[in-house]
């Protein structure tokens, strides 16, 4: 493959908002001539910012799956439901199907969120050239299956509003389910200040 | 709103980088269908614009009366030894409020009602003026703003919650589907209609207006 020329040796940036191509006057207040915003070559302070989120998102996750999202009140007796415990019951009693898509929506999303960013953190830091593709495309997967990990939360919220019969069935949200939306908003955001072009940066370069 | 700090010159338009690994190409214009993919990191680099500015603009209001269907109407009822109990968006929003999950209540709000219904709104403001070419007063805005809200709405994750929700109720309630449920169904293929629209490109069909 014949080397292909990146922006930043062309002395070219591209803005993040509006894909204008304008010339690198390499000043740290560089704003973009057409939509206004920020210009920069990289994402300022990615690594920090996206470790800081990403370590902030893991601290929440714990009290998100120990905690119990949601309890269920039924003739006086009370059911507490964590992430995990939700998936099993709609496996044994409702439809494995729908089980499977919470359970890949719930918990292998956030669990390969935090090892897919973690991966690429660590290996651009070191500026590893090890299947840099791969890691793009990584990197693509995680912003594109992000958000539906919000399900579990829409799912209690739909429940805690419909499932009001007084003393026969209630349900109400637990601490749990904060814990978990906050997850995924902190991910989200972690993923975002994340910057792919850092992962074919290599050793040399540093912004 | 006026650009702030330094402003560097403009690079020939027919140059175009790669988001997601900095490499830089010649644009060329794509025949139907066609999908131009990054030679370095396989990444999307532009796609034909199969739908116009007047296409999108149909999907756009069409999103809206879909919409407002979605929020009027109650999405599901359920049933149980003759008490019936339905719900809409602002019900659910309401009751995780008052049920002591109030960040739960203000994401929903967010990503569920006040982001989609912005963006539509903008979009549909945007693509008004941009039928014949101009920008609209406050394009940039809009378009900075479109930007930086686009991740952050979850209609279709609600729609899925939403079976999820049917499924586990019907194991001890009465569940009857309600005309809400289904304005979301269609909200949900309107979304994935769009989803591989890049409004961005707006900013390359209109042109600053003088008058």
């Amino acid at each position: 493959m014949t080397r292909l020329p990146r922006a930043r040796d062309l002395g070219l940036v591209g803005c993040h908002v509006c894909r204008l191509v304008c010339r690198d006057v390499e000043a740290p207040n560089a704003a973009c001539p057409r939509c206004g915003s920020a210009l920069h070559r990289r994402k300022s302070a990615s690594y920090t910012k996206t470790w800081a989120l990403l370590i902030a998102a893991f601290f929440f996750y714990i009290p998100a799956n120990v905690l119990p999202i949601m309890r269920t009140v039924s003739l006086g007796d009370v059911d507490d439901n964590t992430i995990l415990s939700g998936v099993i019951e709609l496996w044994v009693k409702g439809s494995p199907d729908l089980a499977v898509i919470v359970f890949t929506a719930s918990i292998v999303v956030p669990v390969l969120k935090f090892f897919a960013l973690g991966l690429l953190l660590i290996s651009s830091q070191r500026g590893s050239r090890w299947a840099q593709r791969q890691r793009g495309k990584l990197y693509r997967l995680v912003e594109f299956i992000g958000y539906w990990s919000m399900l579990d939360v829409f799912v209690v919220a739909l429940l805690t509003a419909l499932v009001q019969f007084g003393f026969f069935s209630e349900v109400e949200p637990l601490p749990g389910v904060v814990f978990f939306g906050l997850t995924v908003v902190i991910t989200m955001l972690a993923s975002m200040t994340f910057d792919p072009r850092l992962i074919w940066d290599g050793r040399d370069f540093d912004d | 709103m006026p650009a702030q700090g330094v402003q560097p010159g403009i690079a020939p338009p027919t140059l175009w980088i790669c988001e997601h690994c900095d490499t830089v190409y010649h644009r060329r214009e794509l025949a139907c269908g066609e999908v131009a993919r990054c030679a370095r990191c396989d990444a999307i680099l532009e796609r034909h614009h199969s739908v116009g500015v007047r296409g999108m603009l149909a999907l756009v209001i069409t999103a809206m009366i879909a919409f407002v269907q979605a929020n009027i109407w109650p999405i599901v009822t359920l049933g149980l030894n003759g008490q019936q109990i339905s719900t809409t968006l602002w019900g659910c929003i309401e009751m995780m409020w008052h049920q002591g999950a109030q960040v739960v209540a203000v994401i929903a709000a967010c990503t569920l009602f006040f982001f989609p219904i912005g963006k539509m709104l903008m979009l549909g403001w945007v693509l008004l003026y941009a039928r014949t070419g101009r920008r609209a007063p406050g394009f940039r805005l809009a378009m900075v703003t479109l930007y930086r809200v686009g991740p952050w709405t979850m209609s279709e994750v609600f729609v899925l919650g939403t079976l999820v929700a049917i499924v586990k109720a019907h194991m001890y309630f009465e569940v009857i589907p309600n005309p809400g449920v289904f304005a979301y169904g269609v909200l949900m293929l309107i979304i994935t209609a769009f989803s591989s629209i890049d409004v961005r490109r707006l900013w390359d069909l209109t042109r600053d207006d003088p008058a």
